[in-house]
């Protein structure tokens, strides 16, 4: 299998990988912002969600795949390219190289730490600070337990900044993708760079804005 | 002007490196950087001390055999332009300026600021050719190629194989290098046959030969110094995703 292999097939295994995790922040999005509609919104979606676990388990399966073999072939290939390069330069002055693009092993790694934290925290029930019961419907309530965790400040801040870190991987791994399946050209190359950026702010704000609304009291109980 | 070098000298492959002071006085304006690491040699020739050992050759821009990092950047960071081709004018009185070789694990330093590049060349072996019955001499335009083809596979066959972008790359990567090979044959009639073969086989000498992965990051394209786009790079990543079906 020369795809697991060789250099550009891992990378388009990482593009397609990384790929359906966008996909999937974009559905958990749309999941999330029910909370905008009150306990009914979310508990309800909650619970919709929850009446069909073989289909949650397939895709919980499916996402735990491919988040595996991102980070696998994401370290592998980052070590790989630190060895490649001595980086023993006295001085180095980069002429298009960002942040974002030279820190993304690091801020997918604490990605992927806030994942294993937030599934801790919300679908494990494994923090303090987590309410857990039924609403009024007997559904699970998840607005309460979702209000009273991001009324913690701390909690919110620590949200906001793992947004932060997603916000930058996506900002080079948006166009990135693009170009590593090959769907580029000398046009697209500056237009899927500053839209990758955009896409990437807008995910994090949205993403942002829930613990925000409920910071500011704008969401209670 | 004068000013102030700091030049890497090692005096073999194995042999431990550091970055010496020199003081270059009376630089021209008008002298080509060579020119003024020329004039520098002089002195330490007279002085009885070994001159620094760089490579170059048509002096012309054409060629792609300087290799020197200058403050940082493969070929001092002018656009489109080689070492030899970058003039004093360009740095001010009193500058000072650092004087690396390439650095990338696939390019070993034989001496002060030459490194062995041929690794570029086992890439090239792998695949960077087309093999056909020569025969006699064929007529011109015997094989028609559109001018949109044309023009396309001339761009990417600017690349003069100098190396700056695996220098610049922060992942010591050839892909540019590659992609420009792969992307200039791809795209002419004769280079077809061979495509998919040719993909494989170049990219997997690319990871032979120790270089790193692409990451995206785009430092080649704009340290190279004949323009080459990184849209060969998406042309090389179509072709592989190509050749993975036959």
């Amino acid at each position: 299998m020369r795809i697991l292999s060789s250099s550009v097939g891992r990378k388009i295994l990482m593009s397609i990988t990384g790929q359906l995790l966008i996909i999937f922040i974009l559905i958990h999005l749309i999941g999330n912002s029910t909370i905008f509609f009150g306990p009914n919104g979310i508990n309800a979606y909650a619970e919709h969600l929850h009446s069909l676990p073989p289909l949650v388990w397939a895709f919980r399966l499916f996402m735990l795949a491919a988040i595996a073999v991102h980070i696998c072939y994401g370290v592998t290939l980052t070590l790989e390219n630190k060895a490649a390069n001595p980086g023993a330069y006295a001085v180095k002055r980069n002429l298009k190289a960002s942040f974002a693009s030279e820190n993304m092993i690091w801020t997918g790694l604490l990605v992927a730490g806030f994942i294993i934290y937030h599934l801790i925290q919300f679908t494990i029930h494994g923090t303090p600070d987590v309410v857990v019961g039924l609403d009024s419907a007997n559904r699970p309530d998840v607005f309460r337990m979702v209000v009273t965790s991001f009324g913690n400040g701390l909690i919110a801040l620590a949200y906001m900044f793992a947004m932060l870190m997603l916000f930058l991987h996506l900002s080079h791994g948006i166009p990135s993708f693009l170009q590593t399946m090959g769907w580029n050209n000398e046009k697209t190359i500056p237009a899927f760079g500053t839209g990758g950026k955009v896409i990437s702010a807008i995910l994090m704000l949205a993403y942002i804005s829930i613990p925000a609304v409920i910071l500011a009291g704008l969401l209670k109980l | 002007m004068n000013l102030t070098l700091h030049v890497w000298r090692q005096s073999g492959p194995k042999a431990p490196g550091k970055l010496e002071q020199y003081e270059a006085k009376n630089v021209s304006p008008d002298q080509s950087f060579l020119e003024m690491l020329d004039e520098v040699n002089e002195h330490l020739i007279k002085e009885g001390k070994d001159p620094i050992a760089f490579d170059h050759d048509c002096r012309e821009g054409i060629c792609g055999m300087c290799s020197q990092v200058i403050n940082g950047v493969p070929h001092g960071g002018q656009e489109r332009t080689t070492v030899c081709q970058l003039h004093m004018r360009r740095f001010n009185d009193g500058d000072t300026i650092y004087i690396e070789p390439w650095r990338a694990l696939a390019f070993p330093i034989q001496k002060d600021l030459i490194v062995d590049r041929n690794a570029l060349e086992k890439i090239m072996q792998a695949g960077g050719y087309t093999s056909c019955h020569t025969g006699g001499v064929a007529d011109g335009n015997a094989i028609l190629v559109p001018k949109q083809d044309a023009d396309y596979a001339m761009d990417a066959a600017e690349c003069i194989g100098c190396g700056a972008c695996v220098a610049a790359c922060p992942n010591g990567s050839a892909m540019l290098y590659t992609s420009a090979k792969v992307a200039q044959l791809a795209a002419l009639p004769q280079g077809q046959a061979e495509a998919a073969e040719r993909v494989c086989a170049m990219t997997e000498a690319m990871q032979e030969a120790g270089f790193g992965n692409c990451s995206n990051h785009y430092e080649c394209m704009a340290a190279c110094p004949k323009g080459i786009n990184v849209k060969f790079i998406a042309k090389l990543n179509r072709e592989y995703q190509k050749a993975l079906f036959k």
